[in-house]
Formats: structure tokens, C-alpha cells, sequence
């Protein structure tokens, strides 16, 4: 266990910046909090978490796959760069270091993307434990433990110091050379106990995922509460674009001159031509997208990840759904009598 | 990027044939001249030019084809569109193949086969039926049937009356929608048609064609004593990377560009009704 005074964080962001391109929550001019480049002054922020979740890291909203050039019958591909530039996420939390285990199932299984997988192994993770987490907050609900939010370096704030645990040999190598006191282990555990007193506490971290799983399509497909709990939502997509595990993308083109840029950008399952063929659509109505989210988080991707839930409780969704609609009060209705209190 | 799954490789369509007013097959190399990959048929591929779109179709012929793949391609959307209107020497972009394909070579060996497809739907399984030609001494009898809109709907119709139908072992059956000048065949849909023909309930059946018609030939089938695991269908929903990767064409557990887009008909109920 390593230690630096609070007041000298700046110490220690600067001499991250200085081993790569380090990345922290800081307030934007709108007062969100975002990861964000560091630059020399910028202030952590004091925020539970961002806006936006650190996903964007690792799988951007947009990112350039390849170009071509057109010359009558002929097309010529351009090939782009794998990403290279190794980077420093400081400052995530525990949910959302679990998000990218999740991300990883996806991306990184038989054909893995060559593009993430060139982010992932670029990227550096310092967690830090959520001192104080809020009502939002579930993330024991899925066996998260915001004491523990692991990475490759876990970092803690506890008697005005930040205290670094490295967990990984990536973590011991990014510490190196950095000047950090020795600490022992006192003030960390009794700041776990504390973080953990106050989760156990939390309304939402009460929800059992008993009724759901991989083996649930039966029971849970066919439910008439889908229908009400979808009435009301408008299908924007912002629980998708903030939430830290939907990885759907589309593929789309921008011609630019002479060249054509094919990108990948995230999509929704909750948009309605997100399925839309030329030959019909499978989900008519928002009713049809809303069960796909959340059978997907709650059924589809644990049977086909030994029950791991595609859901991390970061609580985004609780937080900025404009109807107030979201997964625990999906998992509320359909949970059965343990979900009901 | 090297070895970039979602990078294509360039291609060049050959031939163009004109097949129904609204169907055309499109004969595929690669830049040196050689068929571009192989595969099992019931695969698919991601055709595309730059500027319009991707999208992905069934590969038509068959594996045993050694010189080039061919797609029968329906007119229907922007990036076939675009296809119905290019000429021989027009390159594309390829990628593939993707999708688990049919079992020709183990649940499929030694079987009778009895085809069933609407419209469009002959396809996906031309591709196995040709395959099934070429390996005659590996499957039983072999009958086909196949219904279209009207005569000049019927896709591949030269194939199938100058090869298909003089072919011992093998016995076409086709019928179109309504009365048409000039046809004196069966008349009816398909459902129908497959219930009065009566095939022999140990058969292995593949069924292709618009959803509706493949529910109704999947029913006409029970009634006649066919049990869901001697019957396959293969399927399409949208999809945009052919990995399993970009959520489109989830269907309960499975995607249908991995997973699929072949199913055997009793698999097909483990899936809620999405599709």
C-alpha cells in the first residue's frame, strides 16, 4: 500500500500525465462530471460519478474503421492505424471497472475487435472506491463490491490522503519511480467498512435477481407488465448511450471528398430501425425494444456468460431516464414477492 | 489494420444474370481472379461499395463450385438497389463467410432431402441442393419443391427446368400463386401444395421463404407426422457486423449471424417469437 497527501494530488496526476495520456474526472463548463484529458490544474472532480460512463475509452462513440476511394469500377482500401497511444483511466469506479469485463466478453470473444482489443491492452485502470455511495447506487445487487472496485490499481481516500494499492503487475510498474510514501492497511479497511455500511443501507441494493438469468426467457418473455412498464418510454436512447455495458453499434459511412470514411457508431435496441429490414420489422412497437434491453442485461447475456448480468447498478439510468424509467423498476415488477418491499 | 474482421477485401462481380424482373445473380471474384473463400452452404457474406452500404445475402452457389460465388439478389432496399444497376467488372467489397451453415456432412448424410422454398427463398438453398448434385452417393432422394409469386418469379427457372428436373433421383415440384398464360403446373400456394403432395415423414426438410410461409410449411409438415427435428430453416434479421458483436440480430440467447442463420425448427422454439 502506497500514500500521498491530499493536497498534493497534482503531484501525482502530473507525474502520471508524464507516463501517458491520463484521463480523470473533472467538471465541464456544464458542471458534469467527464473523464477528461488532464491538463496542468484541472481538479478531480468531487462528483460520485460521470456523466457519461469510461466506455467511451475503449469502445468511442464513433471511431474510424477503414476508408476507401472510389475511381469509376475501381475502389481502393485505405486501411487505418490500430489505436497506439497508451493511456491512464484514474478515478473509475467499481461498477464501472466491472463494465469492462463485461465489454470484454463481447468484444475480445472469437473474432475479437481488433480495435478494442488495441484500447484494452493500451489502457491503464486506477479505480477508486466510491466513498459515499448514493441512493442510485446497486451495484451489490450484481456482486459489485464498492469497497473493492479493483483495476490494475485500486485507489482509496482516507484520512485526507489518497492511498494506492497496485493489483496487477501493469499497476506495480505505473507506480514506479512516482514519489509515494509507504502506508499500512488501517485507515483503508476502516474506510471499507464504511463505504460497505452505508451500500448495505442503500434502497436499491436490497433487489434480488432471483427471477432472472439465463434460464428466465419463458417465464419473463411473456409477462404482461412489459406492456405498462414500456408505455411510458419515449425511446430516446439515453439509457443506452450512458449505460457503461450496451455495446450495440452500427456501421455508417461519411463521404469526405474523393474518400468514403466507414465508422462504427453506438446504436440503441431501443430505436426502431435498429431492426428494420427492407422485409419487415421484428420489434414493432417500443413495447418489443424496451423487453429486448432488458431481457438482454438480465437474461440473454448471462446465459451466454455464466450468469454474469449485463448490468453493473451504476445507477446512470436511475439518474437521467427523462420518463423515470429503468432497470430496477424493471426488475422491481418482475422480480417477484422478495422484489415487492 | 491487419486481420480486421470488419474490414472487407476488395471483389469483383463477373457476370450479371437477370433472373426475374426483380432478381438478379451477381458471379464473384476476388482481385485475382479466384474464388474468394469457401464455405458451407446456408453461409452468408457481407457484400458492399463504399458510399451506399453493406448488407448481408445468402451465398447461392454451391462449395462445390471451385471458380466463383454467386449471390441471387432481390431488388429491395438501397444497397440492392444499387446492385440491380451495376455491369460486370464493377468491384465490391467482401467479407465472410459467417453463419453456422446446414449440416450437409453429418445430421443431413444418407438422408432423403425434400426442399421447400418460396420466391426468393431458393436462394439460400440452391446452395445446398447443388451441393447435394454434386455429392449424389452421400443422400437419398431428393425432392424440391418450389413456389413463386407467377412463372416469372420462379428464380433460377432455367437451372431447374433443364437440369433439375431431368436429374434421376431428384423431382421437382412447382407451383405458382395464381392462373398464369403459359403454365399449365400446379397452382397454389405452398403450404397447400406440400400437404397434397404427401411426402414420406422420414425425409429431412429445409424450408426457406418469406416468415408466414415458412410458419405455414412448418405446420403443413406436423400435420403430415413430420416431428421439428427433421426440419431446418434458415433466417434473416438485420445485421451489421456478422461477429455476434453488434446486438442487431439478437434473438433470446442467440444471434442469428453466428449462431444461425440455420436452425433446426425445434431449436427455434427455445427462442421467443422475435422473428
Amino acid at each position: 500500500m502506497k500514500k500521498i497527501e491530499k493536497k498534493n494530488l497534482s503531484v501525482l496526476f502530473e507525474a502520471l500525465a508524464a507516463k501517458a495520456a491520463l484521463y480523470i474526472p473533472a467538471d465541464n463548463a456544464a458542471g458534469q462530471s467527464q473523464f477528461t484529458r488532464y491538463e496542468a490544474g484541472m481538479t478531480l472532480s468531487e462528483k460520485l460519478n460521470t456523466a457519461r460512463s469510461p466506455k467511451d475509452l475503449f469502445f468511442p462513440q464513433i471511431e474510424n474503421l477503414v476508408d476507401f476511394q472510389v475511381f469509376g469500377k475501381e475502389i481502393q482500401v485505405r486501411e487505418r492505424k490500430a489505436p497506439e497511444e497508451d493511456f491512464i483511466l484514474f478515478g473509475v469506479r467499481g461498477c464501472d471497472c466491472k463494465s469492462f469485463e463485461i465489454l470484454d466478453k463481447v468484444f475480445l470473444s472469437e473474432p475479437a475487435d481488433g480495435y478494442y482489443a488495441a484500447r484494452r491492452s493500451h489502457g491503464i485502470v486506477m479505480t477508486l472506491a466510491c466513498g459515499a455511495p448514493e441512493e442510485t447506487c446497486f451495484c451489490g445487487v450484481f456482486g459489485i463490491d464498492p469497497a473493492a472496485p479493483g483495476g490494475d490499481v485500486s485507489c482509496y481516500f482516507a484520512e485526507d490522503a489518497l492511498f494506492l494499492q497496485p493489483l496487477t503487475s501493469k499497476g506495480e510498474a505505473l507506480l514506479e519511480g512516482i514519489a509515494l510514501e509507504e502506508a499500512g492497511d488501517e485507515a483503508v479497511e476502516a474506510e471499507k467498512t464504511s463505504i460497505r455500511r452505508i451500500a448495505d443501507r442503500l434502497p436499491l441494493n436490497q433487489l434480488s435477481t432471483e427471477a432472472f438469468g439465463g434460464d428466465k426467457t419463458k417465464t419473463l418473455f411473456d409477462r404482461p407488465e412489459w406492456e405498462t412498464l414500456a408505455k411510458s418510454c419515449i425511446g430516446c436512447g439515453t439509457c443506452t448511450f450512458v449505460c457503461p455495458t450496451c455495446q450495440c453499434y452500427d456501421v455508417k459511412e461519411f463521404k469526405a471528398g474523393d474518400t468514403v470514411q466507414r465508422f462504427r457508431c453506438w446504436d440503441s435496441c431501443m430505436y426502431s430501425d435498429f431492426t428494420m429490414m427492407s422485409a419487415g420489422q421484428p420489434r414493432p412497437t417500443q413495447k418489443e425494444r424496451f423487453r429486448q434491453r432488458f431481457m438482454h442485461k438480465l437474461v440473454y447475456y448471462p446465459a451466454n456468460n455464466e450468469g454474469l448480468f449485463s448490468c453493473v447498478g451504476c445507477g446512470r439510468c436511475v439518474a437521467k431516464c427523462p420518463i423515470h424509467m429503468n432497470i430496477a423498476k424493471v426488475m422491481k415488477t418482475l422480480g417477484g414477492a422478495q422484489n415487492e418491499k | 489494420m491487419r486481420n480486421e474482421p470488419l474490414i472487407p477485401m476488395i471483389a469483383q462481380v463477373t457476370d450479371v444474370r437477370i433472373d426475374t424482373p426483380d432478381v438478379k445473380t451477381f458471379r464473384v471474384v476476388g482481385l485475382d481472379g479466384k474464388k474468394p473463400f469457401t464455405h458451407i452452404p446456408g453461409q452468408c457474406a457481407m457484400l458492399s461499395m463504399p458510399g451506399v452500404g453493406e448488407a448481408l445475402f445468402s451465398i447461392t452457389s454451391s462449395p462445390t463450385n471451385q471458380d466463383f460465388l454467386e449471390f441471387s439478389i432481390k431488388k429491395c432496399g438501397c444497397v440492392t438497389n444499387w446492385l440491380h444497376e451495376i455491369e460486370p467488372g464493377q468491384q465490391i467489397t467482401l467479407r465472410g463467410p459467417y453463419g453456422n451453415g446446414f449440416p450437409v456432412d453429418t445430421a443431413f448424410r444418407g438422408q432423403d432431402m425434400l426442399f421447400i422454398a418460396g420466391g426468393i427463398g431458393l436462394a439460400p438453398l440452391r446452395s445446398v441442393i447443388n451441393y447435394v448434385r454434386d455429392n449424389r452417393e452421400n443422400y437419398g432422394q431428393v425432392d424440391i419443391v418450389y413456389g413463386a409469386r407467377s412463372k416469372d418469379d420462379l428464380v433460377d427457372y432455367p437451372e431447374i427446368m433443364e437440369q433439375w428436373c431431368k436429374e434421376p433421383g431428384l423431382s421437382v415440384h412447382l407451383t405458382i400463386d395464381r392462373e398464369q398464360e403459359g403454365w399449365d403446373g400446379h397452382v397454389g400456394f405452398v403450404p397447400n401444395y406440400v400437404k397434397e403432395l404427401g411426402f414420406d415423414v422420414h425425409k429431412t426438410a429445409i424450408i426457406c421463404g418469406p416468415p408466414i410461409m415458412i410458419k405455414f410449411t412448418l405446420s403443413a409438415l406436423q400435420e403430415l407426422g413430420f416431428d421439428k427435428t427433421q426440419v431446418y430453416t434458415t433466417m434473416e434479421l438485420k445485421m451489421k457486423c456478422g461477429l455476434g458483436k453488434c446486438g442487431r440480430c439478437n434473438i433470446g440467447t442467440k444471434y442469428v449471424c453466428k449462431d444461425g442463420p440455420v436452425f433446426r425448427c425445434d431449436q427455434l422454439d427455445e427462442l421467443p417469437d422475435e422473428y
